[in-house]
Parts: structure tokens; C-alpha cells; sequence
């Protein structure tokens, strides 16, 4: 039987890597990844983890030695933080171009500057558009479950892609929660062992990472797209899969109260556990106001937004990060678009709250609904560009 | 000396590794480089290469000249990549995923891969030991993009970065010791090769295969477009380069020194700069520089080398005449498998 353990959820993560089966960790320390990375260097030196630790000089080389790793055939685990994220990024669109099913923990921690080591969401979405599968995950059990979710969806063989799971620092990966931990019979038959067609080996001499010239770089792109969209039925299936063996569901997008809601907040990550309780308070104090949680990130969820949001007047978007000069925050941005053209759409408003670990509280959610509530009552359609909420004016 | 070096090439497999029909200019000392070592390295192996000329002249998609498992991932990493494809392979063999026999895996970068963007990448992957080869391609520049100055673009040397300006002219800065920077990590093996002497080429490369643990191959790599060249002269700029001093061909062996091809008397430098469009701009005064900095590395080297072969010293001064003869004299003594 499963069982539930109280632990750190830095500590369940490395659980989980260590029993999926991984052959090759590579990553660089930085907070608040660290406990995660340490835990597994401890596994490696306890013989716990049946693979080698290569212990990099830099996020740059974690990621290239990923990619080598992967393409010799290998099930290959990293994770990071902002300015590791950064430096490793111009590795990111490759070792998805390269088609290479890696499983990255993204402990999402503000970029510089200012330097800040605490939470917001400005990391993962400088690499929004690396064409990578990427979701959030809000609680430790979450985490836990998604690295081998992660593995089932990344090695399937129409998918081959990279899984980035996104797990708030400090706020989720500090934080001590109790976790069900699965036997090996439990986990047996989930995570098949990895079998690439395509790997670096002398018996198949084949060619990774040839260059396109313009006649080809397109087709690429389109390919590349194509695959990630069409992701999306094997992101369900593994979800699915994992319910029906744990009870643990998840959907791209989960709701609370939405369907007879006039104002919905969205979000995504741990901040979703903070604006669920301010949902039902405000339900109990009979207000029509339901929470829509995004977990799935890439590829977008069109659809099955569309459908949960459609029917509310409002949508009261969080964002974690700033497109400074742009159109709003990066979530709310990309639900305007997902929302433009369809039937009466509802309001969006852009809120961007919890930057670099500033606290967001219940309370803050009732005021950004009751602001949008009268804002909207005087003009129903269009929402404000955007609002950084709750920072205090300078004099 | 024609002849020795036809027959020194034909000892080599006659499979092509490193497939004709690539894109590289024509007498690129490169490709000729790259040619040998891959038949070296023969089959057994899987490659990862940074960004550069070689990169792009084997790889348009969807041709590709390798015959070879081989990887392109970006400019700065091939030593991190190399890296990954060690761990992963050791891993599964562990594991008994894939079968016991070795694979070497090999890296493979130019000079600004390896001394500048790729040092840290290559310092990680040396200090952590894993078996693998690297081969650093030195043509002195940028080539790919054009030419551009590299920490190894030698003193004097007009590049597009280092142009012949009115105040300034050519490389400002020294050549970057790319040896005795791989040999601080306390590899077990690192060597300098040319492809002016295949045969001592070829040996060094089946020495980096066979160590266990990083081996270092720096191989100089005339470029006739970046060197100002002809095409014909490139493998002859390269054999200067040796007998001038300017590039010795040594190996440093668990931290010894040999020097694999000896000099007894240097050709002067000048020969080997003024035949070549980058140098154009030198003074006597810089050409006189250089002469005394490559005397004073050539002492150190040799000092260095403690077990220099007294045979060694049979070889007849490398005056102009007798260059012919004695080289190709140590072209077969290297067959042989004595020391030169
Ligand atoms: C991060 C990054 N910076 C710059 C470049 C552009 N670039 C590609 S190859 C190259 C020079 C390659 O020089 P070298 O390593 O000496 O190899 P060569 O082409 O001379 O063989 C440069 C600057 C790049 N691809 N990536
Ligand atoms: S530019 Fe130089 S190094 Fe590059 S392919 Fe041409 S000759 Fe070779």
C-alpha cells in the first residue's frame, strides 16, 4: 500500500526521480532547487539511484549534458531556477527540436534584477516559447506524481518531447506536506522502460542536430508545432492512466465553481491553493465567483478553456510575471487571444501579483474581485490593460 | 618528400568516415585533419561537434557526411555534450540496457569552441574525468562567421576583429596555450598534431582513444581563405608551422613531456609568416618578437621534456635543402614506431 509521508516537497520530488528509474541527473545548485539536487547527489552516493550524477560546471552544461545523455538513449532528469533557467536557455528550443523526451522540475524562482531568490513565474515564461510540453503543479503530491506522468507523456513515441513541470519555490518546494509515496508494485506497468528508436550508437551511425537553410527551417518549425499540438491526447491519456491507478485526477484546466460563476479568477501553480479558499469564501457569503485553474501551459488549452470560462462575465487573470511594454501579463494575454471571436466573451482583466515571493493572501483575491466587479459595471467589455497589484506607490 | 607523405596517408583505412561531398573550401587543412583523425577513430565511436566550419560543411540537412553517430547541439558545449553521451552510455551499460563493449565518444570543436566560448564547458568535462576525446580544430580564427579574431589567432595576425587599422594593427594578445591549460586539470593525456605528419597524427589519436579518462588532441588547421593562403600550400603552412617551432608537435603523457618530432635547428619564422596574407602587415620589429618568443617556448618545451630520445639528435638540422629528406626519413621512423 501507498503511503502517505510527511516530507519536504523537494524531497518527494527526488523520491520520485529515483523511483522512475532515472539513468542520468545533471544539474547546477541554485535556490530553491538545491534540496532536490542534493537529495539525489545523497541517492547516487547511497546507491539509491541506479544512474550517474554528472555534476556540471554550469546550468549551460547541465542542459548539453542532458541533451548528450538523452540522445545515447538514456532517461535523463535536470532541474533548475531563473538565472539557471537563463543560462541554459539557449538549450531549451534545441533539446526540443531534437525531439528528446527529457523531464526538467522548474522550481520557479523571479529573474534578476533586482536579484531575488523568491517566487514568481518571470523564469518559465522567458522559455513560453521553446517548444516544450510545460505544466504546473501546486502541491507536493502534485510534483511527485508528475514526474512520472511527465515521463510517460515526454517518451511516447508521437510525442518526444520535453516535459518542463513548474512547481513554485520556496512556497511549494520549502514546504513540508504529506505525500503518498507508491510502492514499485503500485507503479509497475506505469512507466515502461524507456525504449528510444532514434539514439547515438555505432551499430546505427544516424546525424542529430543537422542545420536548415531557409528551403527547410519553415517545415521544421511547422513539424516541430504540429507535434506538440498534437501532444495533447497523450497528455490526457497519461493523466488518465495515472487516475485510474492512484485516484489522483488531473485535467489541463480544473474548475471550481465555474459553471454558474459570473466571475472567474485563473491562475496557475500554488497561488491556485490560495485563490480556492478566497472562492469559497466568497461563495459562502453568496457571491458567484469560481476559480479556474490552469495546469496545462503548453500546449495551450484552448478548447477546454474556451468551454469552462464561456459562460462567466468576468475572468480575473493572475500572472506572475510582467511583459513590460506589452499587452498585459503573459497568461492573460494568451486568454484574450484564446477568447477573441467567440460569443459575448467575458471581460478578461489582468492582475500581476506575487512578484519575486511577495505574499498574496486570501484577501487580495476579494479585493481584485470586487475592483473588477465595479470596474466592469461601468464598462462591461473591455478589461484594463493591466494592473501590477498591490504595489505601493513611490514619492 | 611527396612520396613518404602519399604513402604515410595510404597506411590509413581506405574507408572514408568523414564522407566527400562536404562543403568546405577547397585545401582546407581542416577536412584534411578532420579525415585523418576519423580514420583513426574508425567505427566504434559516437561524436559530438560544436558549431564552426566542420559543422556546417557536413551537415545541411538533410545531407550529412558522417558515417559516424554524430551530434550538433550549439557552439559553446561540445565538451558538455560529450559529456552527457559518456554518462548516458556508461549508465545503460551498468544497467544492462545496451551491450559491454566500449564506444569511444569524442568531441569535436574549433579553437573558438575550445579557448574561448567552450573553455568553461571543457574545463568542467576535463576536471570531471570522463573518458572521452576532445579534438580542438585550430585554424587560428573565427572562420565560420567570417574570420573574426580568437585567443588563438597568433600575435600579428589580421583578422576582421583585429584589422590592419592606422594605430593598431593585426592580434594585439599572444596565442592562448590551450596545452598547458588542458594539462592543468592533470589529464592523463594531451598532444599537439598536425596534418602535415599523419602518421604521428594517427598515433596520437589511438593514444587518446585508449586513455582512460580525458584526452586532449589540439590539431593546427591551416585555412587558405582565413590564412590568406593558397590552396595548395595549406598542408605545406602547416608542416612550416611545425619545423619553425611555432607549432611543436609534442604529447604531454601522464604529465610527461615528449616532443614527437624533433627539431635541432628551428626554421625561421619568417619563412613560414611571409607566406601568408594575414602576416602581411608585420614589422621586422614584430616579425623579430615572434622569432624570440618561439626560441624561448621551443628551450622550455625541451626543457620540459626530460626524456627526449638521444636518437633524436641523429636528425640533421633541418636546414632548407635537407627538409625533404629528413622529413620524410622520421615519417617512417614513425611508422616504425621509434621515437623521433
Ligand atoms: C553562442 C553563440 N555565439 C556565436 C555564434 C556564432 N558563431 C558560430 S561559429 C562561430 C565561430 C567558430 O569559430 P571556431 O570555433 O574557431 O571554428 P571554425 O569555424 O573556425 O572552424 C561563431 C562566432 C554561435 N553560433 N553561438
Ligand atoms: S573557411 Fe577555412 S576552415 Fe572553414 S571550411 Fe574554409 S578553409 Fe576550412
Amino acid at each position: 500500500m501507498a503511503k502517505r509521508i510527511g516530507m519536504e516537497v523537494s524531497i518527494a520530488a527526488a523520491e520520485a526521480v529515483k523511483q522512475a528509474d532515472v539513468d542520468v541527473v545533471a544539474a547546477y545548485p541554485i535556490t530553491p532547487q538545491t534540496h532536490i539536487v542534493e537529495k539525489l547527489s545523497e541517492f547516487a552516493a547511497d546507491g539509491q539511484l541506479d544512474g550517474e550524477y554528472v555534476t556540471v560546471e554550469s546550468e549551460h552544461s547541465a542542459m548539453s549534458v542532458c541533451i548528450g545523455s538523452q540522445a545515447s538513449g538514456a532517461r535523463t532528469f535536470t532541474s533548475t531556477s531563473s538565472q539557471g533557467l537563463a543560462l541554459m536557455s539557449e538549450l531549451v528550443p534545441i533539446v526540443s527540436a531534437l525531439r528528446l523526451p527529457l523531464v526538467m522540475l522548474l522550481v520557479n524562482r523571479s529573474l534578476s534584477g533586482p536579484l531575488s531568490i523568491w517566487n514568481d513565474h518571470s523564469d518559465v515564461m522567458s522559455i513560453r516559447d521553446s517548444g516544450c510540453i510545460q505544466l504546473f503543479v501546486k502541491n507536493g503530491q502534485e510534483v511527485y506524481d508528475h514526474v512520472f506522468i511527465g515521463y510517460r507523456i515526454a517518451e511516447k513515441e508521437n510525442v518526444l518531447l520535453p516535459v518542463i513541470i513548474n512547481m513554485d519555490g520556496f512556497i511549494l518546494s520549502h514546504t513540508f506536506e504529506p505525500v503518498e509515496i507508491m510502492t514499485p508494485d503500485e507503479l509497475k506497468g506505469y512507466l515502461p522502460p524507456y525504449q528510444p528508436k532514434y539514439t547515438l550508437h555505432p551499430d546505427h551511425p544516424l546525424t542529430m542536430g543537422a542545420y536548415a537553410t531557409p528551403a527547410l527551417y519553415t517545415e521544421a518549425k511547422k513539424a516541430h508545432d504540429e507535434v506538440l499540438k498534437a501532444s495533447y491526447p497523450s497528455i490526457l491519456e497519461a493523466w488518465n492512466s495515472w487516475g485510474k491507478r492512484t485516484g489522483r485526477h488531473y485535467r489541463p484546466v480544473e474548475e471550481l465553481f465555474c459553471q454558474d460563476a459570473d466571475t472567474i479568477i485563473v491562475s496557475m501553480g500554488s497561488l491556485s491553493e490560495t485563490a480556492a479558499e478566497a472562492v469559497k469564501l466568497m461563495r459562502d457569503q453568496g457571491e458567484k465567483v469560481g476559480l479556474l485553474e490552469l495546469r496545462l501551459w503548453r500546449p495551450f488549452p484552448f478548447e477546454e478553456f474556451s468551454r469552462a470560462a464561456a459562460g462567466a462575465q468576468r475572468l480575473i487573470v493572475m500572472d506572475r510575471a510582467v511583459s513590460s511594454g506589452g499587452p498585459g501579463g503573459p497568461v492573460a494575454s494568451e486568454i484574450r487571444s484564446a477568447l477573441y471571436g467567440i460569443n459575448n466573451p467575458p471581460r478578461v482583466d489582468s492582475y500581476i501579483i506575487g512578484l519575486g515571493g511577495r505574499n498574496v493572501t486570501i484577501q487580495d483575491f476579494v479585493e481584485m474581485v470586487e475592483k473588477t466587479e465595479a470596474e466592469s459595471a461601468l464598462s462591461p467589455v473591455t478589461g484594463s490593460t493591466y494592473e501590477i497589484f498591490g504595489a505601493r506607490e513611490h514619492h | 618528400m611527396s612520396d613518404a607523405n602519399v604513402y604515410a596517408v595510404k597506411t590509413l583505412t581506405s574507408k572514408e568516415y568523414f564522407a566527400p561531398g562536404h562543403r568546405a573550401c577547397s585545401g582546407c587543412g581542416q577536412a584534411v585533419a578532420v579525415r585523418m583523425v576519423q580514420k583513426a577513430l574508425g567505427r566504434n565511436i559516437v561524436m559530438a561537434s560544436a558549431t564552426g566550419c566542420m559543422e556546417v560543411v557536413s551537415s545541411p540537412f538533410p545531407q550529412s557526411s558522417w558515417e559516424v553517430p554524430w551530434i550538433h547541439v550549439a557552439f559553446e558545449n561540445a565538451a558538455a555534450v560529450a559529456s552527457g553521451i559518456e554518462a548516458g552510455l556508461k549508465a545503460q551499460r551498468r544497467k544492462g540496457k545496451i551491450d559491454g563493449r566500449k564506444i569511444t565518444v569524442v568531441a569535436m570543436a574549433g579553437d573558438g569552441g575550445t579557448a574561448d566560448i567552450g573553455l568553461q564547458a571543457l574545463s568542467g568535462a576535463l576536471e570531471r574525468g570522463h573518458d572521452f576525446l576532445y579534438v580542438c580544430y585550430d585554424n587560428e580564427a573565427y572562420m565560420n562567421t567570417g574570420v573574426q579574431r580568437s585567443s588563438a589567432t597568433p600575435f600579428g595576425a589580421v583578422t576582421t576583429t583585429s584589422p590592419a587599422g592606422r594605430v593598431n594593427s593585426g592580434q594585439l594578445t599572444w596565442k592562448k596555450n590551450m596545452m598547458r591549460i588542458t594539462a592543468a586539470h592533470d589529464i592523463p593525456y594531451a598532444a599537439t598534431a598536425s596534418p602535415s605528419h599523419p602518421l604521428d597524427l594517427v598515433e596520437k589519436v589511438k593514444k587518446g582513444m585508449e586513455t582512460e579518462g580525458p584526452a586532449y588532441l589540439h590539431v593546427l588547421s591551416p585555412c587558405p581563405p582565413g590564412w590568406g593562403i593558397a590552396a595548395e600550400d595549406s598542408i605545406q603552412l602547416a608542416r612550416l608551422a611545425v619545423e619553425t617551432g611555432i607549432f611543436p608537435l609534442y604529447e604531454i603523457d601522464k604529465g610527461k613531456h615528449r616532443i614527437t618530432m624533433n627539431l635541432e635547428k628551428l626554421v625561421p619564422v619568417k619563412q613560414y609568416l611571409k607566406k601568408q596574407g594575414r602576416f602581411r602587415r608585420l614589422s621586422p620589429e614584430m616579425m623579430e618578437e615572434i622569432q624570440e618568443r618561439v626560441c624561448k617556448e621551443w628551450q622550455e618545451l625541451r626543457e620540459k621534456a626530460e626524456q627526449i630520445d638521444p636518437s633524436a639528435g641523429a636528425d640533421e638540422a633541418l636546414s632548407k635543402e635537407q627538409e625533404g629528406e629528413t622529413e620524410a626519413a622520421k615519417i617512417f621512423r614513425v611508422k616504425a614506431g621509434a621515437p623521433v
